[in-house]
């Protein structure tokens, strides 16, 4: 726990750079992709950070130095030409965006690689640390990245919140935008920019590989907890800023840990999770709301059972055991059991000594759910013209679905009938007829 | 039959669009009269959108012009409103329904000026006059089709504007949404305002509107619903496309060089 203290408090100069320089990074890319996620430009960022290796190699060829600056600017001149041209490419030949993006993507990442081999084979001796661009190398942060970091986040927040409402609509529906008369391409060409910037300063943490993951991560799984743009802006910069953290926090504990693959997979982990565990867009909230489905139909279907076997004796007052149950509609004893004592528990039936009865209440859900049953075989047979003998199978099914609202439409359009397709009655409880 | 007015609110001028070189509208030449309710109608592929979106200035033209309120576009944009089709959008956009109403008001308010409590209160009032205000709040995936195509309305709305361009806000909505748009749209026709629909249903075209624009790739007939809607001009604008329209149109694509150079 001493590595822990240690860490968090920021001591050591090293990790200070390390951990300040990712947290700056992880801010500007999680704000920059949620535009880039919601404008459906997950590729585009893609092929900006692989463009930008021959900008970096180009620019130390050239000034002979490894500068910040330089560096960055070579960065930025090849980055903005790759999304110029993956444009020029999409409005001006048959390829698709796709396409036009792997093209651009490859071509680019290939000449940067090419120009990397020129570099390392010159011998030039301020070459070190150029290839660590393709995964990153954040330990070797300096102060003056630390600038640079900080001028482009700056510059991310303020054009995001100056221009606001005018990205949204444009993210949200461009050509409204410009029917409006707001300069559409010119706020493209800001987003652009701006996510090259973001781009050309990040790959110095996670490098050109692994780029795209710390730009989409962060927004992929702010989605999945918020409705709102501004939450999910808000959202994105935070769990970036945890990526880092705890990115950076792992790769401080062991030595020779790389710090920029740990940030992309603690963000990976926060967007898998976010996945699994988001309330109603999650896997398992979908997994509970499906299985809180079935045990609805399972228990609708006893109840139902409940209900026949009463309409044959005239009497829904009778008890009735597992094995007559059984009889009337055939299921699984550990289903039918489990079914049982749900709604035992939920007071629809009573378990007394000659078997299980209907209480009140389960005796108005079991009418309901019979009804239901018999309305849309009806429905089927006098709007869609089935024959009587197809529409129960559909019937089975849709009786789990309907709302009160759409029994009312139904009986509205059948004229409140009394008897089904099958000259059965369509049968109301007292409390049904009081409505 | 191409009837042309005075003082028109709407002049189309020799307009000829084109996709890849290949004109999708050939020459469309016609007048509006202010305060009409408007259908332009034709099949498939007839370029009814292309038409519209021409006019509103999102795509580039071959030829002509438009002039609305007798003045280019960039003059009167805060008065011209536009609602595209509803399906051209991501309804998973992270937005609630409110959201989506006040962008009506982002161009009248002008780039990067903050929207006011009088935008708030406007766009409200759109949504109630499209009964979607109950549902302010609401997050606009979880809406239905007729839905969505109310709050694009409301957006339409709350810009206030004159003249309102619509494409296909009939397309996939229930029988109460179509009933409370059309509603809508006669109210709006009331205030004087003038509107174009694209529309395909040729049933409902002549209870709808006052003023027919036939297309087929070219104009074929505008005027008022009854001197148009009739079987001859019906069948020239269903009969098929010129085939020998087309085949030019083929070969300016095929040599990349268009119809206008």
């Amino acid at each position: 726990m001493n590595s822990l203290s240690q860490f968090l408090s920021l001591s050591d100069a090293n990790v200070r750079y390390v951990v300040i320089g990712c947290v700056l990074l992880g801010i500007s890319s999680g704000l920059m992709g949620v535009y880039t996620l919601l404008r459906k430009r997950a590729l585009i960022g893609d092929a900006i950070a692989h463009a930008v290796l021959p900008g970096i190699c180009i620019a130390f060829m050239l000034s002979g130095v490894r500068n910040t600056w330089v560096l960055f600017a070579g960065a930025v001149v090849t980055g903005s030409l790759a999304v110029y041209l993956v444009d020029l490419i999409t409005r001006r030949s048959r390829l698709k965006p796709d396409a036009a993006i792997a093209l651009v993507l490859s071509v680019f990442f290939g000449a940067g690689i090419l120009l990397l081999t020129i570099i390392q084979s010159s011998g030039n001796a301020a070459q070190s640390g150029l290839d660590k661009f393709l995964f990153g190398k954040a330990a070797a942060m300096l102060p003056e990245d630390l600038w640079l970091f900080g001028v482009v986040l700056l510059l991310v927040v303020l054009v995001l919140l100056t221009g606001y409402k005018d990205f949204k609509l444009l993210a949200f529906d461009k050509g409204y935008a410009q029917s409006q008369g707001i300069p559409v391409k010119a706020l493209e060409m800001v987003l652009s920019t701006l996510t090259v910037l973001t781009v050309a300063t990040g790959i110095q943490a996670v490098g050109v590989v692994l780029m795209s993951s710390l730009l989409i991560a962060p927004a992929a799984a702010s989605r999945y907890w918020t409705h709102r743009l501004s939450g999910m802006l808000i959202l994105s910069a935070i769990l970036a800023t945890l990526g880092a953290y705890i990115g950076a926090f792992i790769s401080y504990t062991k030595p020779g840990m790389p710090t920029g693959p740990w940030i992309v997979v603690v963000l990976s982990c926060i967007t898998l999770a976010s996945m699994l565990l988001a309330p109603n867009q999650g896997v398992i909230a979908r997994y509970l709301q499906r299985r809180k489905h079935r045990n609805k139909i399972l228990q609708e279907n006893i109840l139902k059972a409940f209900f026949h076997l009463g309409e044959k004796k005239n009497n829904q007052a009778l008890a009735f055991g597992m094995e007559v149950l059984r009889q009337q509609r055939d299921m699984p004893v550990a289903r039918l059991k489990s079914g049982l004592r749900q709604l035992v528990r939920q007071g629809s039936l009573l378990d007394t000594n000659e078997g299980y009865q209907l209480t009140r209440s389960g005796l108005e859900a079991a009418t309901r759910v019979v009804r239901l049953h018999r309305l849309w075989e009806l429905y089927l047979s006098r709007h869609l013209n089935i024959a009587p003998d197809h529409v129960h199978e559909d019937a089975e099914g849709i009786e789990h679905l309907i709302t009160p609202e759409l029994e009312r439409e139904l009986e509205l359009l059948l004229d409140s009938p009394g008897i089904d397709p099958h000259d059965s009655q369509i049968p109301y409880t007292q409390k049904d007829r009081n409505r | 039959m191409i009837q042309h007015v005075d003082n028109p609110i709407i002049e189309v001028h020799d307009l000829t669009v084109s996709y890849d070189k290949k004109p999708v509208l050939w020459n469309v030449d016609f007048t509006i009269p202010a305060g009409a309710l408007v259908g332009i109608i034709g099949p498939n592929g007839a370029g009814k959108s292309t038409l519209i979106k021409a006019m509103m200035g999102l795509l580039p033209l071959s030829s002509g012009y438009t002039e609305l309120f007798g003045k280019k576009l960039n003059d009167v944009r805060k008065r011209v409103s536009y609602v595209p089709q509803r399906e051209s959008v991501d309804w998973d956009f992270p937005a609630s329904v409110m959201d989506i109403a006040l962008m009506g008001r982002y161009g009248q308010r002008g780039l990067f000026n903050r929207i006011t409590a009088e935008d708030r209160s406007i766009a409200r009032q759109a949504l109630e006059e499209v009964h979607m205000l109950e549902f302010a709040n609401r997050q606009i995936g979880q809406l239905s089709g007729g839905q969505q195509q109310r709050v694009f309305l409301a957006r339409a709305l709350a810009q206030q504007a004159d003249l309102y361009f619509m494409d296909e806000p009939f397309a996939g909505v229930d029988a109460a949404t179509e009933g409370a748009i059309i509603e809508l749209l006669k109210e709006l026709k009331s205030q004087g305002k003038t509107i174009l629909v694209v529309h395909h249903d040729l049933q409902s075209a002549a209870d709808y509107f006052d003023w027919i624009v036939l297309l087929n790739t070219r104009l074929v007939a505008s005027g008022p619903v009854k001197e148009v809607l009739t079987p001859t001009l019906l069948q020239e604008t269903y009969g098929g496309k010129l085939s020998l329209l087309a085949q030019v149109g083929d070969i300016a694509s095929s040599k990349g060089v268009g119809t206008r150079e």
